[in-house]
């Protein structure tokens, strides 16, 4: 299987996708001529041109609101935020419009759109460009948010995600975009709500969502190597639709859970987690399920201090040692 | 300057006019911006546009209004009996900017506006029962119960609401615009708002992709004079209109007399022209007013303005008798035929409240409907179902509990 970038492998789900359906285009800040911020989209203009590449003005509200309305009358707009960072200038679109609408309808309409973009830290951009709204977005009913961890997920869930007669939140991670991981070139999509079992365990569950599964991964190597426990990590992939199911087995089996994301801790997904497992398993657990996240401050600019504000595979260790 | 207002006789003057009119400016042409005041109904009358309305049409835009009128009333009824919940925004006064506005869209044409939406509703063809039954939060109201007075949406009307965030609607109706362009069809979307909505940044955001893309969206500022209790020179920096902020981008813009439906018809007909032909959008500022407070909870609808304001719409600038007595003139109608339309609007009215009343509220477990367009569609196709796994309900109140 080829070795490709989560960059890569982004854009080829949006250049399947266009060549596939004549109502998906791509909207954003530098998207087009520019070839992307953060290089998804390089060359796509070139393939596919100004109808299906549009370049907007840095007016977020204004142009998310504006592919809302496009959806509503059948087109599937792919809009992307330079970073998720900036969607709170496009809340009310997003939140009202975007979410409510079908709701509000009473069903009479569907908003077919995604909106994508990096949302994550760890590059020393400060408090303004390090948001992860990945819970604010998923505590709006309405809505489906998607994390992809790696290059496969991210591109087999983006086409899903354009599928969809919802709207779908996609948020990516720009320190995965230059990873590597193996992609097939035959098509395939994968389901939301459907959780990744990236390591089999017995001893203890290690969940997350995002970029902390793969650090999870790497803790639970960790463990194995100094600790002899056996983790079982696995990577959530939809943040809702949440699988449940999954969750509540694994539970089920190694009876101790620590959640781990690189959101802050204050009703984080986490949170949320965790109250399902104590409501619906809290005769397996043995111990409290714990909880790893970002340092609860604004995200710091010092470059060594960002590192140790986001959970890293020693802090991720050291909280599994403490039920273990 | 002389604060002396321009009074002639046959001129609007709107409540948010606080420019003042010298003599000396009377006798040049007058400016866009003071276009609105000037109108003749006789005039306006000859226009092709008007001219082109066969006494069935003519008739069928009277009703309409009327039939607008009777129906606030009747929810304001409702209101006070305790029927209707939360925010009840009454369009009385404004009703030939809607009618006129929707009498001139054709098949490609859509409609979005804020939650001062009875009109719009009831313009585009939306059947006063179930709007009514909505308001009673009943399980056959339009959106079963789901949107209110504020949130009303009939897509198969080309009608796209009833949004409750002041101007969070007109980067939709602009999207609605850029959709019809992307699909090469020859249709426009009226986008409303109101005279305070026209501050908010969306707006100009809109505004903006509007003139850049060339989108034919008409962006129509129904400009009642207040936003609540504020005036307009107590919320917007302009020079001569709001509608001329326009120029700012690059777009089109013009005054429209709303007490006049010809006018509302003719002003709009440019717009439209504009935006099927030339894919350009314009923004026209409509001179309305509401006859009762900003809702019916507005306790004060009579102190950020005078009562003699209001009686001095009411008795001279009210859209349906200006209607009546030019169509009277005309002999489309008659005193005795409007009686009978106005009669007939009051039945409607009624029995719109009678089928809300005997409806019955929602099941409980249609709160959990509508939210997602693939949970509302399970079943339907497995492929759909595969890629839709996992819980989205994290909360039911125990409502399936049997
Ligand atoms: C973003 C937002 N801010 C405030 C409100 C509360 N609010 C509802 S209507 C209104 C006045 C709007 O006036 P205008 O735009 O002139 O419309 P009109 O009510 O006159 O039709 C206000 C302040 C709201 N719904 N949304
Ligand atoms: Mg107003």
């Amino acid at each position: 299987m080829p070795l490709i970038t989560y960059r890569q492998a982004v854009k080829d789900a949006l250049a399947e996708e266009i060549a596939r359906d004549p109502n998906v285009f791509v909207m954003g800040e530098e998207v087009a001529q520019y070839n992307g911020a953060y290089k998804v989209t390089e060359g796509l203009w070139d393939k596919f041109g100004d109808k299906r590449l549009v370049d907007a003005p840095i007016s977020e509200a204004g142009f998310v609101g504006l592919g809302i309305g496009a959806s509503m009358l059948g087109l599937r707009p792919v809009m992307e935020f330079m970073f998720w960072s900036f969607c709170y200038v496009a809340f009310d679109q997003l939140l009202n419009n975007g979410s409510f609408c079908r709701y509000m309808s009473g069903g009479l309409m569907n908003i077919p759109i995604v909106v994508r973009g990096p949302a994550n830290g760890g590059t020393n951009v400060g408090a303004t460009h390090s948001h992860t709204p990945e819970n604010l977005c998923a505590n709006h009913p309405g809505i489906k948010v998607v994390c992809p961890s790696n290059a496969y997920d991210a591109k087999g869930l983006m086409k899903t995600a354009i599928r969809d007669n919802d709207p779908v939140f996609v948020m990516e991670s720009t320190v995965l975009y230059g990873q590597k991981w193996e992609v097939p070139e035959e098509e395939y999509l994968i389901p939301m709500g459907k959780a990744n079992i990236l390591k089999e365990g017995k001893d203890i569950s290690l969940i997350a969502h995002g970029r902390a599964a793969i650090t999870s991964l790497e803790a639970a190597g960790i463990l194995a190597e100094k600790y002899d426990i056996d983790a079982e990590v696995i990577d959530l992939r939809s943040i809702r639709p949440l699988d449940v199911e999954t969750i509540l087995a694994s539970v089920k089996k190694t009876n101790r859970v620590v959640y781990i994301e690189e959101n802050k801790p204050f009703c984080g997904v986490g949170a949320q987690i965790a109250s399902i497992i104590q409501d619906e398993a809290f005769d397996h657990l043995d111990a409290p399920v714990k909880r790893v996240s970002a340092i609860d401050a604004p995200q710091i600019y010092s470059m060594p201090l960002e590192k140790i504000q986001i959970p890293d595979a020693a802090r991720i260790v050291k909280k599994a040692l403490e039920i273990c | 300057m002389s604060g002396e207002k321009y009074t002639t006789s046959n001129r609007f003057i709107h409540p948010n006019d606080h420019r003042t009119v010298t003599a000396k400016k009377k006798s040049k042409t007058i400016n866009k911006a003071e276009r609105w005041q000037d109108v003749d109904v006789h005039e306006l009358a000859q226009l092709e546009i008007n001219q082109r309305l066969s006494t069935d049409e003519k008739v069928r835009l009277y009703t309409d209004m009327v039939r607008i009128r009777r129906f606030e009333g009747r929810s304001l009824r409702s209101y006070q009996a305790g029927k209707i919940g939360g925010f009840l925004h009454l369009y009385e006064g404004q009703e030939a900017v809607a009618v006129g506005t929707i009498s001139l869209l054709g098949a490609d044409d859509h409609v979005i506006t804020a939650y001062r939406v009875h009109g719009h509703a009831i313009a585009v063809g939306m059947d006063p029962k179930p709007m009514m039954a909505e308001m009673y939060g009943k399980y056959t109201g339009c959106a079963k119960g789901k949107g209110g007075s504020m949130h009303m949406f009939a897509p198969d009307k080309n009608f796209w609401g009833g949004h409750g965030i002041v101007g969070g609607q007109i980067p939709l109706g602009t999207g609605l615009a850029f959709a019809l362009k992307y699909q090469g069809k020859k249709g426009c979307c009226l986008a409303y708002m109101g005279d305070g909505a026209i501050n908010q940044g969306a707006v100009h955001e809109a505004y903006n992709l509007a003139a850049l893309w060339n989108l034919p969206v008409i962006f129509i500022i129904e400009n009642n004079a207040y936003s609540m209790g504020t005036s307009q020179e107590r919320s917007s920096a302009f020079p001569d209109c709001l509608a001329q902020r326009a120029e700012a981008y690059g777009m089109e813009w013009d005054t429209v007399n709303g007490n006049i439906l010809y006018d509302v018809r003719a002003k709009t007909y440019e717009a439209i022209k504009r935006a099927h032909d030339e894919s350009r959008p314009t923004v026209l500022e409509i001179f309305t007013y509401r006859y009762r407070g900003h809702s019916v909870a507005d306790a004060n609808a009579e102190k950020y303005r005078s009562k003699d304001e209001i009686i001095d719409y009411k008795d001279n600038k009210d859209p349906i008798t200006l209607l009546r007595k030019q169509f009277i003139e005309e002999g489309v109608l008659t005193e005795e035929q409007a009686k009978e339309i106005d009669k007939a609007a009051n039945e409607e009215a009624n029995e719109a409240a009678e089928f809300a009343e005997k409806s019955p509220f929602p099941p409980a477990e249609s709160i959990l409907d509508d939210s997602y367009w693939s949970s509302d569609n399970k079943g339907q196709d497995p492929e759909i179902d595969e890629l839709n796994q996992g819980r989205f309900v994290f909360e039911d109140g125990g409502i399936f509990d049997k």
